[in-house]
């Protein structure tokens, strides 16, 4: 279903690109990243997931300085001023198929992503070669522009690269210069999260697509209601990083139980404590355990409590009569 | 209706469900609101028979921050609660919200915060009013943009941790109707015009709805509104967690109840989240910087503690360490009452800042952390609320473990 980092290497191996991978600690910024790779020759890159009005998704991917405006960008998509967005967490799961903090044009090898769009930095065109995350964030591989290029060939998508930072004018009359990369076709996710009543976008929703010759149809954005001040355009990468339970999953509830618990007894086991404590150390990390987690596992209990019923219910609700 | 009093040329305080604020700009005298509302002052002493006490007995788990530090400081018939709790007696918990924004800030949290401490200690039911027609009504939405809001802050009513085996959430343009509604008409007759004109300051120019509003927030404190819920116990008692400013519409409530034949509700009521300019500054949706909302990020939490809380250090650290802080009227100290879960600690730094040892960054570093993790904590449980886990939440169904 989604490619793995692994299925996603050995593709690149058949296609003959050459690369260089690194692998580090799971990192969510391109500030950490630099940590592991920035000495290692060839530049970061930052990759943005936006999305506009009409569930059109987009990948930005550019050199860390370079300045995308997404007021700009929308201008010159036709997507209507004010038109991009960045998208929400979970559709970085469910479209790009890759956990948070790992948008990358390599995600674009997964079905559910055919129709984002990717719009390159052609400041990458003038770097020996440019680092992406190969759909996992515990890796980055490094590779130049024409390795990328066969790449997206292959997948069929054409290499775009735009000047991120012009800034054109955009009218009536000159329509914006980037309208020919709108997807033709939007993504309604099955559980839309956003504000927008989205199943009211998708009803009129034709394919809005965009004559060859530019002309953009002007999309006058919806007054949009005072529902986006707080739910604003800001990545929360860092913040959601453990990605929350959204399925009454065992595994990783077990899973983050033992984690928080590990993670406490790691800290406690200290040589000081060891001196400290001697043969008591168990009972001393006993009570601590209780003092610590107990609030902390019972929150993470709750949720999944409220998950399992909410998916019974669901049920319930659903459930067809026996057949007589 | 508390009015601006121009006796004396003085300015009185003004609390109500709609405006709050001090006299002379300066801060609110609970003392003197308990006495002019006629409430209770909870017993926080160290006293086996304080309330504080009493509750930790029959809980058996230690008290909430709030209760302990006096945040939830006022009540009305809260004994009789811990009396019939005593004896065997359940209750059930009401609680609500105004939705008219979709932004909430940890002062909103507050008093849920608190209530899900109340259902997980007691193990009692709660229900949640969300008042998306008081908030049509009141700040002219539209009647769709209210049910939309009230259906946002349901999820982050529900990330604060409610057990959906016991927790009903509705909002009144989906639940009015039916048992509840006769429960209104009922409260309705028991109130003159002139009665509420006096409770609430209506006047001539206001519409209808505003006049006929309060018996929807009066009757949820019957068990017989909630048919589904509650049938067969209507002698079931009802502990209505709120700020004080609602104090108005359960006098109303608890002077009508009896007349009906109902238990008079009983309410434990909390003071006033300050903002973070200060006791006196107001905490508006409009400025950003007034508040920590449950959206911001580390960065935003730490930009807004470090750059816009109000603090009551010296001038100069020279200053600061002859004369110590001014915890009057600090901030960073004030939100640390409140979320700082380590009596001790809080202690300690205030000993140390009041006399100077502790400089001011020090106090917004642990503030900073404490923020931080509570709204990511928040956050993460945000991220998990599913549509269809508010419907559930909202849904009218029986609730048949909810005093498990």
């Amino acid at each position: 279903m989604a490619y793995s980092k692994e299925q996603l290497l050995a593709r690149l191996q058949e296609l003959q690109i050459e690369f260089s991978k690194y692998e580090h600690p799971v990192v969510m910024t391109v500030e950490e990243q630099a940590k592991y790779v920035g000495n290692k020759g060839g530049a970061l890159t930052k990759n943005l997931l936006l999305k506009d009005k009409k569930h059109r998704y987009y990948i930005v991917s550019a050199l860390p300085h370079t300045k995308v405006d997404l007021k700009v960008l929308a201008l010159r998509l036709g997507v209507g001023k004010g038109g991009l967005r960045m998208a929400p967490d979970n559709t970085l799961g469910e479209i790009l198929q890759v956990p948070p903090g790992c948008v990358t044009p390599f995600a674009l090898v997964n079905e559910t992503a055919r129709n984002v769009s990717l719009l390159l930095d052609q400041g990458f065109k003038t770097q020996d070669c440019c680092f992406f995350h190969p759909l996992s964030n515990d890796m980055s591989i490094s590779l130049n522009t024409h390795g990328l290029d066969k790449f997206l060939k292959s997948i069929e998508k054409e290499p775009i690269y735009v000047d991120l930072e012009a800034n054109p004018q955009v009218g009536k009359d000159q329509p914006g210069d980037l309208a020919a990369f709108v997807p033709s076709t939007s993504m309604v996710l099955p559980d839309p999260q956003e504000n927008e009543s989205s199943s009211q976008t998708l009803a009129g929703n034709q394919v809005s697509a965009v004559s060859a010759d530019g002309k953009s149809m002007a999309v006058k954005a919806k007054a949009d209601k005072p529902s986006s001040t707080s739910k604003n355009v800001k990545v929360q990468p860092a913040n959601v990083a453990k990605s929350s339970l959204r399925s009454a999953d065992i595994e990783k509830f077990v899973d983050e139980i033992l984690e928080k618990t590990s993670t406490l007894f790691l800290s406690e086991i200290t040589e000081d404590s060891i001196k400290q404590h001697g043969e008591k150390l168990g009972d001393v990390l006993g009570n601590s355990i209780r003092k610590h987690l107990t609030s902390d596992l019972r929150n993470l209990a709750t949720i999944f409590k409220n998950i399992a019923y909410t998916e019974g219910f669901y049920a319930g609700t659903h459930h067809q009569p026996k057949r007589l | 209706m508390e009015n601006k009093d121009e006796k004396n040329g003085e300015q009185e305080q003004v609390v109500n469900p709609w405006e709050v604020s001090a006299k002379d700009g300066g801060k609110i005298d609970y003392d003197k609101l308990i006495d002019k509302f006629g409430c209770q002052k909870l017993d926080q002493s160290s006293s086996e028979l304080s309330h504080v006490k009493r509750v930790e007995r029959l809980t058996g788990r230690p008290a909430h921050v709030f209760l302990r530090r006096g945040v939830f400081f006022a009540h009305r018939d809260f004994d009789d609660i811990l009396n019939a709790y005593e004896r065997g007696e359940k209750f059930y918990l009401y609680t609500g919200r105004g939705p008219s924004s979709e932004a909430l800030h940890l002062g909103h949290l507050v008093p849920f915060m608190f209530t899900k401490y109340l259902q997980d200690a007691f193990k009692v039911p709660l229900v949640i009013q969300l008042t998306d027609d008081e908030k049509c009504m009141w700040k002219n939405l539209s009647v769709e943009e209210s049910q939309r809001l009230a259906r946002e802050n349901a999820k982050d009513i529900i990330a604060c941790g409610f057990d959906i085996s016991k927790t009903f959430i509705f909002s009144d343009f989906d639940y009015v109707g039916g048992a509840f509604y006769k429960n209104m008409v009922k409260v309705a007759k028991c109130v003159t015009y002139n009665k509420v004109v006096g409770i609430f300051g209506f006047t001539g120019e206001d519409h209808i709805g505003k006049v006929s509003f309060p018996p929807v927030q009066a009757v949820p404190s019957f068990p017989t509104s909630f048919p589904h819920l509650f049938s067969g116990k209507d002698n079931l008692r009802c502990l209505i967690p709120c700020a004080i400013d609602q104090d108005p519409y359960f006098r109303m409530t608890r002077d009508v109840a009896p007349r009906i034949g109902y238990h008079k509700p009983a309410l434990i009521e909390s003071s006033f989240f300050p903002a973070l300019q200060g006791e006196s500054g107001k905490m508006s949706a409009s400025d950003p910087n007034s508040a920590i909302y449950v959206t911001d990020s580390a960065k935003d939490i730490k930009n807004k503690i470090n750059k816009h809380a109000f603090t009551g250090g010296q001038e100069s650290i020279e200053k600061h360490r002859k004369y110590g802080a001014n915890l009057e009227v600090d901030i960073p100290i004030k939100y640390l009452n409140f979320f700082l879960e380590d009596d001790a600690e809080l202690e300690h730094i205030k000993k140390e800042y009041g006399a100077g040892h502790m400089l001011t960054g020090e106090v917004k570093k642990r503030l900073i952390e404490i923020l931080t993790e509570l709204v990511e904590r928040h956050q993460r449980a945000r991220a998990s609320v599913t549509e269809e886990m508010v419907d559930a939440f909202m849904a009218v169904r029986p609730l048949p473990n909810m005093f498990d």
